[in-house]
């Protein structure tokens, strides 16, 4: 292994992976290239727009910011893996019926980060769902039906209580 | 786009990233990246070797000592933002953080990194400026205190030698009479700021005193307006304003006028903040 070259054992979604990785590679790149993981999408590759957002090791981070050498060790989660355990099942339904997307290209990252903010309990003001989302660009929706669904979402899981 | 090729090296001691850092002089240090990789990705530098130090033990906390908030470099924001120390005794950077990136950056990013990084529209240079504040520089040679008014030399550019680390940095604890003050606009929440400006202060009697005033994304660096720190010392905030001796140069996201009157709108709202009991 030269240093350009890096050996890196991690999991991904549930299930252990090693891979040589080129040391330039992002863990975008990684995931979309090497494993076949296409949920997580590039926009940008300058960590605004926010379509990589994947979670390592319990928090959401940009994928295009981090190298895929840095994760050797790590537990990263991408949409497939939150999707296939049905974390996000009512997240999904209701950006769905909400019209929450439209080309859907940022509804990977959208929904990883509205986890992130719902994980923490409670229900969150509209404001503060606009502040938690605020790296994530969406160019079709105007955000509204997504603060709709991820509102609706907190209220459904809280037990309807406002 | 993507990198240009380099090697990484992960360094599991501050003297191993010191040894690999003077054996190359090229190489950049890899913190929490979220300036540095995308700058990477865009090609706007193309280092050949990246020394990670997230692996590093000891490198990150928050303490309180001899009067002084000392937090070393390797910091994450949201370990900032949870932290009681930075609630309590830091209460600028408390006001800071949340307008720095979002929180998949502040999960990432370093306060050490954006120090050394030295963006001048980013938040941390300007507050470690306004408190009159010091980073810890480590090199071969040993320790050595930066304070903030010789840290910064230019765009992107700190008084670290090739071979140092910023390890630390070290803000005076705030007192029952320190005032803090903290706004920015941006185009959105998050982003990197049209112009910003970080405050802080001594409340003396019913006015202020020890008035520092410290502008970003106005320049090369975060930059004092001394004449209107003088005027808000008279307690005179439009005369304040009136006094604002910036000459912000346009760039892509505004005109040097737009930004000189939203200086002069930030010094407004921070100065009733200061005025405000903490």
């Amino acid at each position: 292994m030269s240093d350009t070259q890096i050996d890196i054992a991690l999991t991904v979604n549930g299930e252990p992976v090693s891979e040589r990785v080129d040391a330039r590679k992002t863990l975008v790149d990684f995931l979309r290239d090497d494993l076949g993981l296409t949920g997580s999408h590039i926009g940008c590759e300058q960590g605004f727009c926010g379509a990589c957002t994947v979670r390592v090791d319990g928090e959401i981070v940009r994928g295009c910011l981090m190298l895929a050498a840095q994760c050797d060790g790590a537990t990263v989660e991408t949409i497939e893996g939150l999707s296939d355990s049905g974390e996000i099942a009512d997240l999904q339904k209701a950006f769905a019926e909400r019209n929450a997307l439209q080309c859907g290209y940022c509804t990977p990252g959208m929904i990883t980060a509205a986890q992130d903010l719902l994980q923490r309990g409670g229900v969150p003001s509209r404001d503060e769902i606009r502040e938690h989302l605020s790296g994530n660009y969406c160019r079709c929706t105007g955000y509204h039906a997504i603060v709709d669904a991820v509102e609706a979402v907190a209220e459904a899981r809280a037990g309807g209580r406002k | 786009m993507k990198p240009a090729p380099f090697a990484y090296k992960k360094a599991r001691t501050l003297d191993e990233a010191m040894a690999l850092l003077g054996g190359q002089p090229d190489a950049r240090l890899l913190a929490g990246g979220q300036s540095l990789i995308a700058g990477l990705n865009m090609r706007l530098s193309a280092p050949s070797l990246l020394i990670d130090i997230n692996g590093i033990a000891g490198l990150d906390g928050i303490a309180l000592k001899d009067g002084k908030v000392e937090i070393a470099a390797l910091t994450r924001y949201a370990a900032a933002e949870r932290s009681d120390i930075i609630a309590k005794h830091a209460p600028l950077i408390a006001r800071a953080l949340p307008h720095i990136g979002h929180v998949a950056i502040r999960n990432r990013g370093t306060l050490g990194g954006s120090l050394a990084y030295a963006d001048p529209a980013a938040e941390l240079p300007a507050c470690l400026l306004a408190l009159d504040g010091e980073v810890e520089a480590t090199g071969p040679k040993g320790k050595r205190s930066i304070k903030a008014v010789d840290f910064f030399k230019g765009l992107f550019e700190t008084a670290l030698r090739p071979d140092e680390i910023l390890t630390a940095l070290r803000l005076p604890a705030a007192g029952k009479d320190s005032r803090v003050g903290f706004a920015e606009l941006a185009r959105r929440h998050g982003d990197y700021a049209m112009v910003g400006l970080a405050a802080s202060a001594r409340a003396a009697g019913k006015g202020l005193a020890d008035v520092r005033l410290a502008y970003f994304g106005v320049g090369a660096t975060a930059v004092r307006a001394k004449k209107a720190e003088a005027a808000l010392e008279k307690s005179d905030v439009e005369a304040a304003v009136a006094a604002l001796d910036l000459d912000p140069p346009d760039d892509v996201q505004a005109t040097g006028a737009t930004k000189k009157h939203l200086a002069g709108v930030l010094l407004r709202r921070v100065a009733q903040q200061l005025m405000e009991a903490a």
